[in-house]
């Protein structure tokens, strides 16, 4: 295996293990679909951060992560002021985001001076190119991750499970969603770019998902949830490794399904 | 130089897209299923290369066969799997479209060598060329196929929302009397679900895969904002769709930008004035609003 490989590997079992986290309080927030919202949303950010200082990869996160949280704001706008539901607020959010960005990324191509490859390739990353610093920016978001987590475990489970005694509490709940949404944001945009929005939704949704199956405990099932995430990404780098021609992204899609379907099965009775 | 036949045609099939979108986006909308059509779009990925591999042309209709079939097996996947205990509606659309969506995407690129398709089209579609593609029969032109087959997709829909209106209508409304009532939502939701598929099929090759939903969703979303009944709400959505059509090819045009993504960002606008009109109006009187979010 040589070093570019081992890179990749273990980049996106970091990957897998954060969202693994991260899904995990996203499923129980009823937000698991946030994740497709975001991973979109992102769009118009990454252009507009490209016309406004050039094409630096931290800059255009940085976009894209400003344009992600405008998307959660725009979602929560909706709900509250309409009598639309979360899902309509998250479909309107994506499809009009995604169609400014589309409507800024032709701009850039057609009015621009042409340098802007790679601008449209943000949304779909390759998982296969993950460069070493990227993996170093992934380890480091997820350990900080790991450690917001771990410091307010409690408070997020009560916001996931009974908001209205957390709030009863003096919790300040707004500040604690806001939170657990700005690192959903964090992860999906740091994700998408090395692996791609499919990839992402796909880790942020399916191991958590199959982790409710086996277990009723919170701290459990984030276990599980990791395990599931980091087991999804060392199977599709092995397997697309071994077999050369499969894209490792759609391989691990579909070893988190499979995954899935095989708790399903076995949890059945 | 503007060729105005051209624009009429792709006017045209921007404006039965937003028909058709807006005649099953309003009950997806109002069933609480909106991101069902992103979840569709993804999904039939697989159908259209298995379509385009056995027939080994893009002839319409195989894809729309394939596709559909797709759509419809993921949308019993999705109802399926909600129905077990402890996965909720949204974690199984997830799993489902993103499962399909990267099976499809694997037989491109192990196929991409005999296959001619590629991804960007399904992904973006391309309104642009819908004049160029025509139906020839014989020495015959007859119009850009696209034309074609959004209009019989669009009779489809209106023949299942005439003749189904009152059990669709009943069984999203007031599920538990549509069954006492005898009426079958379970062939009511299917049958709906199919119409959604084909839409969403038929729409994608000209608007692409992920901005079907902003057709699907927004104008319906606008029209529930300011009608009541439900005869309005459908109308209203069809009229917000041809707007959003017909201005976002305008300024598309003058901006020498993506036409769909215009369309989009139009649609989007409609629906930000609307909320902030109607927002600031009811804003005394509301209570809060994300209490209601059951399934």
């Amino acid at each position: 295996m040589d070093i570019n490989t081992l890179s990749v590997l273990m980049g996106l079992t970091v990957l897998g293990a954060a969202s693994g986290v991260l899904g995990a309080f996203a499923l129980l927030r009823r937000k698991a679909l946030l994740s497709d919202t975001l991973a979109h949303a992102t769009l118009p950010g990454v252009c507009l951060a490209y016309l406004m200082g050039g094409k630096q990869m931290g800059w255009l996160l940085m976009g894209a992560f400003v344009s992600g949280l405008v998307g959660i704001g725009a979602v929560s706008v909706i709900t509250r002021r309409s009598r639309l539901k979360e899902d309509a607020a998250l479909a309107i959010t994506l499809s009009v985001f995604f169609g400014f960005g589309m409507v800024l990324l032709t701009g850039i191509q057609r009015w621009g001076d042409g340098h802007q490859s790679g601008l449209d390739r943000f949304l779909f990353g390759q998982a296969a190119a993950l460069l070493p610093h990227e993996v170093l920016h992934l380890t480091l978001a997820c350990l900080l991750i790991l450690m917001v987590v771990s410091i307010l475990f409690k408070e997020f489970a009560l916001l996931c499970f009974d908001r209205a005694y957390a709030q009863v509490l003096g919790l300040p709940v707004a500040v604690l969603d806001a939170l657990l949404m700005g690192l959903i944001a964090l992860i999906v945009v740091l994700g998408l770019q090395s692996a791609g929005a499919l990839l992402m939704v796909a880790l942020m949704i399916t191991p958590a998902a199959a982790a409710r199956l086996w277990t009723h405990r919170l701290s459990a099932m984030v276990g599980l949830s990791v395990l599931f995430g980091m087991l999804t990404a060392i199977g599709g780098v092995l397997v697309s490794a071994f077999y050369g021609r499969l894209p490792t992204g759609p391989v691990m899609v579909l070893l988190a399904s499979g995954l899935f379907f095989a708790s399903l099965v076995l949890r059945r009775q | 130089m503007i060729d105005w036949q051209s624009t009429l045609w792709v006017l045209i099939a921007g404006g039965l897209v937003a028909t058709s979108c807006a005649l099953v986006g309003c009950w997806l909308l109002l069933r609480r299923m909106a991101l069902l059509g992103d979840a569709i779009s993804h999904a039939v990925l697989p159908g259209i290369v298995l379509a385009f591999w056995l027939t080994g042309s893009r002839a319409p209709l195989p894809m729309l066969l394939g596709a559909g079939a797709v759509g419809m097996v993921s949308t019993a996947l999705i109802q399926w799997l909600s129905q077990r205990r402890f996965i909720k509606p949204d974690a199984a659309m997830g799993i489902t479209f993103t499962a399909l969506f990267a099976l499809g995407v694997l037989l491109i690129s192990r196929y991409s060598g005999q296959v001619d398709l590629d991804l960007d089209c399904v992904l973006y579609g391309e309104i642009a060329y819908v004049p160029w593609d025509v139906w020839m029969v014989g020495e015959r032109v007859l119009g850009p196929r696209a034309v074609w087959t959004l209009s019989g997709v669009l009779m489809l829909t209106l023949l299942l929302t005439i003749w189904l209106y009152k059990e669709l209508l009943v069984s999203t409304f007031d599920p538990v009397y549509a069954q006492v009532a005898g009426i079958p939502t379970r062939m009511v939701y299917h049958l709906l679900m199919a119409a959604v598929a084909l839409v969403v099929v038929a729409s994608f090759e000209v608007v692409g895969a992920i901005l079907v939903l902003a057709f699907l969703v927004v104008p319906p979303a606008t029209a529930l904002l300011i009608s009541r009944r439900l005869p309005m709400m459908i109308l209203v959505s069809i009229t917000c769709g041809w707007l959003a059509v017909l201005l976002g090819y305008v300024s598309a045009h003058l901006l020498d930008v993506s036409i769909t993504g215009s369309m989009a960002t139009v649609s989007g606008g409609l629906f930000g004035l609307t909320l902030l009109a109607t927002g600031l109006r009811a804003q005394t009187h509301r209570a809060g609003g994300d209490a209601g979010g059951k399934s």
